[in-house]
This record gives structure tokens, C-alpha cells and sequence, in this order.
């Protein structure tokens, strides 16, 4: 399980090749969050950051079976096409890798200590990303 | 006791720093106490953390409800609702 808090740029198709690389998986599912329209600030709390992404990552892999799963988190200035996060996770079957890819994608947008501030201001969070995290209870 | 308190995002810019160490009297045991007391400051303090205001904490950076007891030495933070992903 691979979690990354970091500046720089990704590669998401060699992450999801790192994940493929053990015989056992027959499905990746990933998801990529690009910055859309204008551009951002992201900021996070060092620490509580990884502890955060490790504590879902634990969580999915308690629910679902998952055989590795690599989630990296972008903070900084980011440019509208850039790319923001990758969540990609490795199972047997697909059923496990789409819900588990899911499941960490909405408890990271309510769990994980990351603010995105545009030109206009800091963004609002939304009760749709409170209500898609909800369902998984 | 002492504890380390923290603010990021909207909250750091409205409070104007990133954090203190603070000494806490002696009936201030709780997260949700220890914003009371902060928000008696004043001025930006009692905006910033009002009580209709939707403020998360974190205790030894892991999310914590209002209701999570201090003890010395611990590491709070007061932020935003998050908006990462």
C-alpha cells in the first residue's frame, strides 16, 4: 500500500503498471482527479495528511479484498489540466477494486486534511461530497 | 497544562497565524472547551470560531469530535471542512 503526499506531478499509467505487476491481480481499477477551469492552492496538513490516506487505505482494504493500492495526493499551485490525485487499487476480480477505488475517493474528500483556494477565495466544501461518503457506513 | 494548537486554510488567514503553544486553565478539558476559550479573545477569534461557524478539529491529527478530552502536550487543530481530491 503506497500513500503519497507530494508537489510534484504523476505518472498514472506506471503506477497502475507498478500494481499490475503481481500475478494475482486480474483488475485496477484507478480514478484521476484533474484541476478543471481555473487554477488553485492546495494546502494540507503535514502528518495528519498521510496518517489520514494510511488510516483509508486500511479501512478499504478491511472491506474489500485488495492486493495493493497506491494513493498519491498533489499540494501546491496547480495549473487548470493538471493533474491533482490518484487512486488506483489492485484486486482479483473487479467487483473489489471499483467499490475499494470508490470508497477511498469519497472518504478522502471528507477525511483527508486538504483546502484548495482559487483567486476568488477559498472553496466551500459541499454536502454532496459529506452525503457520497455517508452511503459507505 | 500545555498544548499545541494549529490552524490552516481560511481559518489561518482570518486569525492571522498558524499556531501557538498555549497554557490552559485549569476547566478547559475539551476540544469544543478549548474553542470556547479561544473565541473569548475577541475580534476575529469570536468570528472566525462563532458558534454557528462550521469548524472541524483534529486532536494528535486524527479527526476528533467536540467532545475529545486534552491531556498535556497534545497537538489540536482547528480548520475548514476539507475540500482535497
Amino acid at each position: 500500500m503506497k500513500v503519497s503526499v507530494q508537489r510534484e506531478d504523476f505518472d498514472a499509467g506506471a503506477e497502475i503498471r507498478a500494481l499490475s505487476s503481481d500475478p494475482r491481480v486480474g483488475a485496477v481499477a484507478s480514478f484521476v482527479g484533474v484541476v478543471r477551469e481555473v487554477g488553485m492552492t492546495l494546502e494540507h496538513y503535514p502528518g495528519m495528511t498521510e496518517k489520514a490516506l494510511h488510516r483509508i487505505v486500511d479501512e478499504a482494504t478491511g472491506r474489500w479484498q485488495v492486493l495493493g493500492c497506491t494513493v498519491i495526493h498533489r499540494y501546491g499551485e496547480l495549473k487548470p489540466t493538471d493533474q491533482i490525485v490518484l487512486v488506483a487499487v489492485a484486486s482479483a476480480h473487479r467487483g473489489d477494486a471499483f467499490a475499494a477505488c470508490e470508497f477511498i475517493m469519497d472518504y478522502l474528500k471528507t477525511q483527508a486534511p486538504f483546502w484548495k483556494k482559487e483567486a476568488a477565495g477559498w472553496v466551500e466544501a459541499r454536502a454532496s461530497d459529506d452525503k457520497a461518503a455517508e452511503r459507505w457506513r | 497544562m500545555k498544548v499545541k494548537v494549529l490552524f490552516f486554510a481560511a481559518l489561518r488567514e482570518q486569525l492571522g497565524t498558524p499556531g501557538e503553544e498555549i497554557e490552559l486553565p485549569s476547566d478547559v478539558g475539551t476540544v469544543a472547551a478549548l474553542r470556547s476559550h479561544l473565541r473569548r479573545r475577541g475580534g476575529a477569534w469570536e468570528l472566525a470560531l462563532a458558534e454557528g461557524k462550521l469548524v472541524r478539529a483534529a486532536l494528535n491529527q486524527d479527526m476528533a469530535p467536540p467532545t475529545s478530552a486534552l491531556k498535556a502536550g497534545d497537538e489540536v487543530a482547528f480548520f475548514p471542512p476539507v475540500t482535497g481530491g
